[in-house]
């Protein structure tokens, strides 16, 4: 039986998609069979963060409309034969996804794949009321941003009301937050909300820091998810993340500003210079 | 034209797998010329071209890839272009 895991947050432009893209790529890397669903209908871009935007034939609402077959509709990873990608549909129509169409395709996905990601949609509507129905963990992503933690929070009710677990009355969502786009130096300095300040309001489990990275840039331009790049702070940020999920116990890592003395400093400055 | 002669030698120095940004810039062309052409298409599209090729496949051996259906919308009236490659041996 596949976990279902939806990448959710209320608040549009935190880091759900990026989220998505690098926990597949990241379990599939762990030899987990997974499978990652755009829910964004009429705005796909899981395609584009994967790179695999011009191997799209068949979407998630043909898949429901029966006009292709899931196996037709899903694509496989360039690099990891365990990991397929089911892109969403360009389709105006906003009824396109349907509860039972949904139910249907994850049951399907479950006999043959281990993880299943559900990349949801921002606000409230019927795609990221879909992306969480059928859910069994949520990871919450979050932003150190006023807008961002309230919306998260208001995830966090529908999350516990309105999904297929709550209203079998079953064990609930297991929640997860994920801050993304951290910035330690601006904690220090007071203009940012911390790690602590986060927690404290939401009090859900933390299962990764992301921090601001330039990394997350190249990594979208380029079309290969940042988990990949494995020199960058958010990349191994993410795999730290999937180790948490996976029940390891790793150290949270890029939390703390860096007090580098001025030798160090140099340094640094070489390296970038030689990176750059 | 100093400025930009710096900016060139600046350039050469930058490793080109560096630059992701024309790596970005060079897929959303190709991808969103691509999106502008479908999105003209009417909702029932995708129905017809299944259909169109069942009816075809059910008379001859061929497959997805050699039928092209193609919608262009003028004024005053639209085309609907239907190109089908047959097998050799009908």
């Amino acid at each position: 039986m596949a976990k279902i895991i939806v990448v959710t947050s209320g608040k549009g432009g935190v880091g759900k998609t990026t989220t998505s893209a690098s926990l597949a790529i990241g379990f599939a890397n762990r030899g987990f069979k997974t499978a990652v669903i755009d829910f964004d209908i009429g705005l796909r871009n899981l395609d584009l963060i994967m790179g695999c935007e011009r191997r799209v034939v068949y979407d998630f609402v043909n898949v429901i409309r029966k006009e292709a077959t899931l196996n037709q509709a899903l694509i496989k990873d360039k690099h990891n034969k365990d990991l397929s990608i089911l892109p969403a549909s360009q389709t105006r129509d906003k009824d396109a996804l349907t509860t039972e169409g949904v139910g249907e395709v994850l049951e399907e996905l479950s006999k043959t794949f281990d993880y299943i990601v559900c990349d949801s949609p921002a606000g409230i509507e019927r795609g990221a009321q879909l992306a969480m129905y059928y859910a069994d963990h949520a990871v919450v992503v979050t932003n150190p941003e006023v807008s961002s933690v309230r919306d998260s929070d208001r995830m966090l009710g529908l999350l516990s009301s309105k999904t297929k677990r709550s209203e079998e009355g079953r064990d609930p969502i297991k929640e997860h937050l994920l801050l993304t786009r951290y910035c330690p130096k601006r904690v220090t300095r007071g203009d940012m909300l911390s790690l602590a300040d986060v927690n404290e309001i939401l009090a859900i489990p933390l299962l990764g820091v992301i921090p601001e990275s330039q990394a997350v840039l190249r990594a979208s331009n380029s079309g290969t998810p940042v988990i990949l790049d494995q020199e960058s702070d958010a990349g191994q940020a993410y795999q730290d993340a999937i180790s948490r999920f996976l029940g390891e116990d790793v150290p949270f890592r890029f939390i703390e500003e860096e007090k580098a003395n001025w030798l160090k400093r140099m340094f640094r400055f070489k390296e970038k210079e030689a990176t750059a | 034209m100093i400025k930009n002669r710096v900016s060139k030698i600046l350039d050469y120095f930058r490793a080109p797998e560096s630059q992701t940004a024309k790596v970005a810039k060079d897929r959303l062309q190709i991808i969103i010329a691509h999106e502008r052409g479908e999105r003209d298409k009417p909702d029932y599209f995708f129905a017809l071209q299944k259909e169109l090729l069942e009816v075809i496949a059910k008379h001859t051996a061929i497959s997805k890839d050699d039928i092209k259906i193609d919608m262009q919308r003028g004024e005053g009236c639209s085309i609907l272009e239907l190109n089908i490659t047959l097998p050799s041996q009908i």
